[in-house]
């Protein structure tokens, strides 16, 4: 019987090459599964506060069992006036801190890209990172102290015959000081990618434009500038992403209930009426509209980073 | 740089590198003032006049902290997590990426998996069920609790993969005629070559491990079960003092708080101080690896 004798040999052919195919490549699922399973339980598994989000989640129940009530939870968040409060904060903290300290990085990676002597701008790279690698506790902790009505700032003020203003404790000084100390902390390191971009201009075009007479404002403009544009691009489409990350660390060190008008955002109102007072359902709610907004936000800031600096990234 | 100087463009060297040294003054001039104060003296630290050199000098403070040995245990938590959560940062990292960085026709569902780590990064549950999974799983008031939720660092892995990928296949493919599996392919080929890369990101990892202080706060229910980070947090900015020293009435005669906090933070900083000039070595391999990061 040629027509089952062809069948047999073609699904023992199948299975000969299944095996074979396994007998090579069955380390490369051994090595996946610990990273799964890590996924699985740490970043999957706590997915189910979307469910959570639409009930009045009650731990004794777990989410199989706790009631369902539907849209209730979102209706009370949205007639919550401070919910637009908080919402706004996030923004406006989020994108004064972004635009500034992008600002800050380009101009400083142009300045540090003037200095010659090779060990002075590495002194001064050294300097620079170094807040950058400090936590918001150690730094929060240092500007406390500093910003406190018996601080070294007060004395400074005074020593001017000027009162010091309440850096952290009034709603005009808080998101100046929240962006000030932000640039304190990230504009160092935010250079790197910038003098990297400067290190792969071609330095014959800077000699070719020199014996053409052209100056050193002209050598910037038309030289180095243009070296950095696509990368001041991309990191511009990258941050769009980030328009709602406030920033934690930096708010929860720095902030008290007096700055909550201005300094209150989504994740630390998320931590105090979800985790302190234990609504676990409200917090679980606003989170998942930031985890929603945010994840708007970063497709569609990859896709501008795609589309105007040609980056992927895998 | 190209040679001729005039007179303007002199003159806008000598600005900048007098600016350049200004800034850099200001962004450092904090850490020597907390410096000054934790080895100032009560009144001059209380009174609010030491600047960048400190009044009266004193260890007293420093003295203090240790004998009354609090930090000793924040700082062995500390100690535990950054090294048992690096180590198991690493290997993660190296095991997942290894899979990822092979094409879809080598490794069939590659493509899937590749989605499957990659929407992680983009999409979370938020805090509160990363919470109540933690909590489920009875991990809070253990070590276990700081080092198990963030076992796999997904932006590394993405970073990694990139990086095998660019790995020759030449070489590979030399080792596979010799008989070699995965498992010693990925052990005596890859890891290897990519050693700096690899060390960076340890570095980075061990760093994020140190400074972490919201795990430590929301997972552990008794102070004494504190990282380094979260016990300076109850100190520094809930100013609970009492948790760093007794504070008995000959303490407070020696010592001011003010003293007291600033010490504390420059000792949970040595760590990184010393780590420091060795993850600046590597600084430019960091741009390749870190800067982009969103």
């Amino acid at each position: 019987m040629p027509v089952a004798g062809s069948a047999t040999a073609a699904i023992s052919g199948r299975v000969a090459k299944t095996r074979n195919y396994l007998a090579r490549t069955w380390p490369l699922y051994a090595m996946f599964v610990p990273g799964l399973v890590a996924l699985a339980i740490f970043s999957y598994y706590p997915m189910y506060g979307i469910v959570m989000a639409f009930q009045d989640y009650n731990p004794g129940l777990g989410f199989v069992k706790s009631p369902w009530v539907g849209l209730e939870n979102f209706r009370s968040i949205f007639a919550n006036p401070d919910f637009y409060n908080i919402v706004r904060n996030s923004f406006v903290i989020a994108t004064a801190k972004i635009v500034t300290l992008q600002i800050a990085a380009v101009a400083l990676a142009l300045l540090l890209n003037e200095v010659v002597a090779m060990w002075f701008k590495r002194a001064l790279q050294t300097v620079l990172y170094l807040p950058y690698f400090l936590s918001w506790v150690v730094l929060g902790g240092i500007l406390l102290d500093m910003l406190s009505s018996r601080g070294v700032v007060a004395l400074a003020f005074r020593a001017l015959g000027l009162e010091s203003p309440m850096f952290l404790g009034s709603n005009t000084w808080f998101v100046p000081t929240l962006v000030v100390t932000n640039i304190w902390q990230s504009v160092g390191w935010s250079t790197i990618i910038y003098l990297a971009a400067l290190t792969a201009v071609d330095p014959q075009l800077h000699e070719a434009a020199a014996i053409d007479g052209a100056g050193r404002w002209q050598r910037v403009r038309h030289i180095t500038l243009p070296g950095i544009a696509s990368t001041v691009v991309l990191l511009a489409c990258l941050n769009l992403g980030n328009v709602l990350q406030a920033g934690f660390d930096q708010v929860f060190t720095l902030y008290n209930p007096a700055v909550y008008a201005t300094g209150d955002i989504l994740d630390t109102y998320v931590y105090r009426v979800g985790l302190i007072s234990a609504r676990y359902s409200l917090g679980a709610a606003i989170g998942l509209f930031k985890s929603v907004m945010g994840f708007i936000l970063i497709v569609t800031a990859y896709r501008l980073a795609d589309r105007f600096a040609g980056y992927s990234i895998f | 740089m190209v040679g001729e100087k005039n007179w303007g463009s002199r003159l806008f060297d000598v600005a900048n590198h007098v600016f350049l040294i200004l800034f850099a003054a200001a962004c450092l001039f904090p850490m020597i003032h907390m410096l000054a104060v934790s080895f100032s003296d009560r009144a001059a630290s209380t009174g609010g006049f030491v600047t960048v050199w400190p009044i009266r000098f004193t260890t007293a403070n420093y003295e203090k902290i240790f004998q009354a040995r609090t930090i000793y245990t924040a700082a062995w938590v500390s100690v535990q997590r950054t090294v048992a959560g690096t180590l198991l940062n690493l290997l993660l990292t190296i095991l997942t990426a290894y899979p990822l960085s092979k094409s879809a026709q080598a490794w069939k569902g590659r493509n899937i998996f590749v989605w499957i780590v990659v929407f992680s990064m983009f999409f979370g549950g938020g805090l509160i069920p990363w919470f109540l999974v933690i909590r489920s799983l009875g991990l809070l008031n253990t070590v276990w609790a700081l080092i198990l939720p963030g076992a796999l660092p997904v932006w590394n892995v993405i970073l990694t993969m990139n990086f095998f990928r660019d790995v020759p296949r030449e070489l590979e493919e030399a080792a596979i005629i010799d008989g070699a599996s995965h498992w010693r392919i990925l052990w005596d080929v890859y890891v290897p070559i990519s050693a700096p890369a690899l060390a960076v990101m340890t570095l980075f990892c061990a760093v994020g491990h140190w400074n972490s202080w919201f795990d430590g706060m929301v997972l552990m229910s008794r102070t004494t079960l504190y990282p380094l980070q979260t016990f300076l947090r109850s100190v520094v900015v809930t100013m609970n003092l009492s948790m760093l020293l007794t504070m008995d009435s000959r303490t407070m005669f020696e010592i001011s708080d003010r003293s007291a906090k600033a010490a504390t933070i420059l000792i949970s900083t040595i760590p990184i101080l010393i780590v420091y000039p060795f993850v600046q070595r590597y600084f430019i391999v960091g741009i390749k690896l870190g800067a982009v990061k969103g």
